[in-house]
């Protein structure tokens, strides 16, 4: 019996199917719109969080709030950052970007509280705190608008 | 062994007050460093494979892939919630 061999024709003996992962994403980026809104939200409600932080722990409560805030705010600004920037090249290297980013974003917050922990000026759990609760609140306020934007397009809720 | 031994004394002895300081010391390092480690590994799994089934579902449709992207960025937000609740657990355990 005739033993069925692929004939190679001048290509490679691989499946000629477009891999997923070298697709590359096209249109406008969504992640900038959505950490743009998370951010415009951040900052309105930066004063609340200070205040409430400086209610509870004091002045220095007070700054760690604003740090933890910043910290989150520009941890969601540079994930979108990353993600818009590989996404039109290669999906590939998105999914790349996406997980060391992540560990890159998780390593620049522990240098950044890192270099700050030992000031006069820093409560740590009011940065603890703040960097937990903002980060989770700026996203379920996101997620109601983006879920509520997803069902009814035609509506355009306002935050 | 004999290393061993002292620090077994030392331990044992109440007045040695030093010795105890350091073990819980050490052991609340180590605490904060597996609980880090611990909290980091699991939102990498996440955001890995939340991310490839994105990818997937970005080839399969692609007429659908601004929505599947929002839904990965909050995805991937959500998912290193976990892991910032363990840095704050780290770093309170650390410095606090």
């Amino acid at each position: 019996m005739k033993k069925c061999v692929p004939q190679r024709l001048g290509g490679p003996l691989v499946n000629e199917k477009l891999s997923p992962l070298a697709m590359a994403a096209q249109g406008q980026a969504p992640e900038v719109t959505v950490s743009k809104d998370i951010i415009r939200r951040g900052l309105i409600s930066a004063p609340i969080v200070m205040l409430v932080s400086g209610v509870i722990w004091g002045l220095t409560g007070a700054w760690s709030a604003g740090i933890g805030l910043a910290l989150v705010l520009l941890n969601f600004g540079l994930a979108a950052l990353l993600i818009s920037w590989a996404a039109p090249i290669s999906l590939a290297l998105m999914m790349g970007v996406s997980l060391f980013g992540y560990l890159l974003r998780l390593g620049l917050i522990s240098l950044a509280v890192y270099l700050v922990r030992d000031a006069s000026w820093i409560s740590l759990p009011a940065l603890g705190v703040t960097i937990i609760v903002s980060h989770l609140g700026l996203l379920f306020w996101e997620m109601r608008f983006i879920a509520a934007s997803l069902a009814f397009p035609g509506l355009r809720p306002n935050a | 062994m004999e290393a061993i031994a002292r620090l077994t004394s030392e331990l044992i002895d109440p007045n040695s007050t030093d010795v105890l300081a350091a073990g819980k010391n050490a052991a609340a390092a180590a605490s904060a460093g597996y609980a880090y480690g611990l909290a980091a590994i699991g939102p990498g799994i996440g955001i890995g494979y939340l991310v490839g089934k994105s990818v997937e579902a970005m080839a399969r449709q692609p007429e659908a892939a601004g929505m599947v992207r929002t839904t990965m960025f909050l995805g991937i937000a959500f998912t290193e919630a976990l892991a910032l609740i363990g840095f704050v657990v780290f770093i309170l355990l650390k410095f606090a």
